[in-house]
């Protein structure tokens, strides 16, 4: 069973806040579908896992030097900026 | 309400302009009554068209408009992935299915609606508020992609984008009445899509005909440097195919309980059609379809809470007042993302944070695995695989509230998905005025096949 308070925990490990309201209605859906996704509990897997269907591994290509964006088109949807950076919130 | 084709616009194009085909264009989708779009280009295309006008050389699409679904990245026309936290959003960039577009003379007309971040099977979790079934207003289009679906169902455009995660381009396909194709992973560059889950999910075209998503298909696929899981393929697309000898597999699994018996019947009255034009079928086993459904949602919600972690409101998007770095952070998505896509990237988290991350991720992976494998064994005896796409027809707006119920419904569209083959839906009949989809799914890179397939039942 997961509580409203392992669901605020979970919120904090993805950075979205939750206010009580919603960390209630998350946990009991969350029991509900997880409860769900313990059906594959039901199949033996003696497999290896399947990450890429193409079973593609290290693509590399060659290293060689590329234009990249401008920084005024970079910095273009930035919310807020400072000197050509992006400005972000203070490191508590 | 009547669809286009491209050789309607093309023939347009001749007889007037691009300029008056485009206008023509913006006329009816500003008088849409289904909230099919969310960003109308209406300069970007006007002005393209006179370019075409006046010289500017095209292809096979020159001068005919496509919507494209909005979280595939269009330079200089707002993306939003229908989300709140991407609202004002205007890409630097274009993905590379939009400049393989433009090249042939295509038109980028608009931004289509869907589900916020494409997770969803009906359109309803939109900021931007539902799309609606021009079958019928009260009815959902379908997702995510449902507005690229329902502006092509509504004769609005004859050509769009979606992208299929989980089936979000067969789904509103199948509920809309058009054709919509889910391309082998790996033939279409992801560049410029908006990750959701990156390992699952292709570009697909859809049309009002099978001829129209081949050309498509043929124009947006292939090798591209910049999405390193793409691969080379064939772009020829034959599909005046001969069905003698076909051998089509019916997966007893995906017309299991709960389908509606108009659906069945429809999907049976294809493979019937298609035994007189020379095809035999078989009915076969994939044992492990079952548990795709729930091995689909874990991988994906667990790929969705690492890909979405990038919205923070510092390079993009949506910025509260500044506090500490991480209460911004959790502000900022607190207000920028829905229901839904928290729900996921919660259900996510979850299932990759320590504890946990072999009972739900990597368990889901091995399942993937035997899914695939189901695939394997299958294509070894038939040729290709028809079922129904959705089990049902289009449901009501508000009819499947509970997240649960509408995950349900994507039961035979995910297997897909988690073995990466192609799959397209074509529309097989109707109940109650609602259009039913059948779906073709084909070996690895077949596209040519089921699109054939798919042109004998059209």
């Amino acid at each position: 069973m997961i509580t409203p308070e392992e669901v605020e925990h979970i919120g904090w490990l993805a950075r979205i806040k939750l206010s009580g309201e919603e960390k209630s209605r998350y946990a009991e859906q969350l029991n509900d579908i997880l409860d769900y996704f313990g059906k594959i509990d039901e199949v033996q897997t003696d497999v290896e896992p399947t990450y890429n269907v193409l079973e593609l591994h290290n693509v590399f290509r060659e290293d060689v030097a590329s234009d990249s964006m401008e920084q005024v088109e970079t910095l273009a949807n930035a919310p807020k900026e400072k000197d050509g950076y992006f400005k972000a919130p203070r490191i508590a | 309400m009547t669809m286009m084709s491209i050789t309607d616009v093309l023939r347009r194009v001749e007889e007037a302009s691009v300029e008056d085909v485009v206008a023509e264009h913006l006329d009816q989708i500003h008088k849409s009554k289904f909230n099919t779009f969310i960003t109308i280009a209406e300069d970007q295309s006007l002005r393209r068209a006179r370019s075409l006008d006046s010289g500017e050389s095209g292809g096979k699409l020159s001068g005919v408009p496509i919507a494209i679904k909005d979280n595939i990245s269009t330079k200089n026309i707002q993306t939003t992935c229908a989300s709140r936290i991407l609202e004002g959003y205007v890409p630097p960039y274009d993905a590379t299915v939009i400049t393989r577009l433009y090249n042939e003379g295509a038109i980028v007309i608009g931004k289509t609606n869907m589900d916020e971040f494409a997770m969803g099977t009906s359109t309803e979790s939109s900021y931007f508020g539902p799309t609606r079934n021009p079958h019928n207003p009260d009815c959902v289009p379908g997702g995510s992609s449902g507005g690229s679906a329902a502006t092509v169902a509504a004769g609005e455009v004859a050509i769009s984008l979606g992208s299929d995660t989980g089936g979000s381009v067969r789904c509103p396909a199948s509920f809309c009445g058009v054709v919509g194709l889910k391309p082998t992973y790996g033939a279409v560059s992801r560049y410029g899509l908006v990750s959701y889950a990156n390992s699952l999910e292709q570009i697909g075209p859809i049309a009002s005909n099978v001829r129209d998503v081949a050309l498509l298909y043929s124009i947006i696929a292939g090798h591209d440097p910049g999405d390193s899981t793409s691969v080379p393929v064939d772009t020829e697309i034959e599909i005046d195919c001969d069905l003698r000898g076909l051998v089509i597999g019916v997966p007893d699994q995906y017309f299991g309980e709960g389908i509606d018996p108009d659906v069945e019947k429809a999907v049976w009255n294809g493979i019937h059609h298609l035994e007189t034009e020379g095809a035999t079928y078989r009915e076969i086993d994939m044992p492990h379809t079952g548990y795709a459904l729930p091995s689909y949602y874990i991988i994906a919600m667990s790929e969705a809470s690492s890909n979405l972690a990038r919205f923070d409101g510092m390079r993009y998007g949506l910025r509260t007042e500044d506090k500490d770095w991480s209460t911004t952070f959790s502000e900022v998505r607190a207000l920028g993302f829905g229901e839904e896509v928290k729900r996921r990237i919660i259900l996510g988290t979850f299932s990759l944070s320590a504890g946990y991350h072999d009972k739900y991720y990597l368990k889901a992976l091995k399942v993937r695995t035997l899914v695939k494998q189901d695939f394997d064994s299958a294509f070894k005896n038939v040729d290709v695989l028809v079922a129904p796409t959705m089990p049902m027809p289009a449901f009501r707006i508000g009819e499947l509230v509970d997240p649960l119920s509408q995950y349900l419904a994507d039961v035979n569209t995910v297997p897909v998905n988690l073995a990466g083959v192609p799959s397209v839906s074509v529309p097989c009949g109707s109940t109650h005025g609602l259009p039913i989809g059948m779906q073709i799914i084909g070996r690895y890179f077949d596209e040519s096949r089921i699109l054939g397939v798919a042109a004998a039942v059209e």
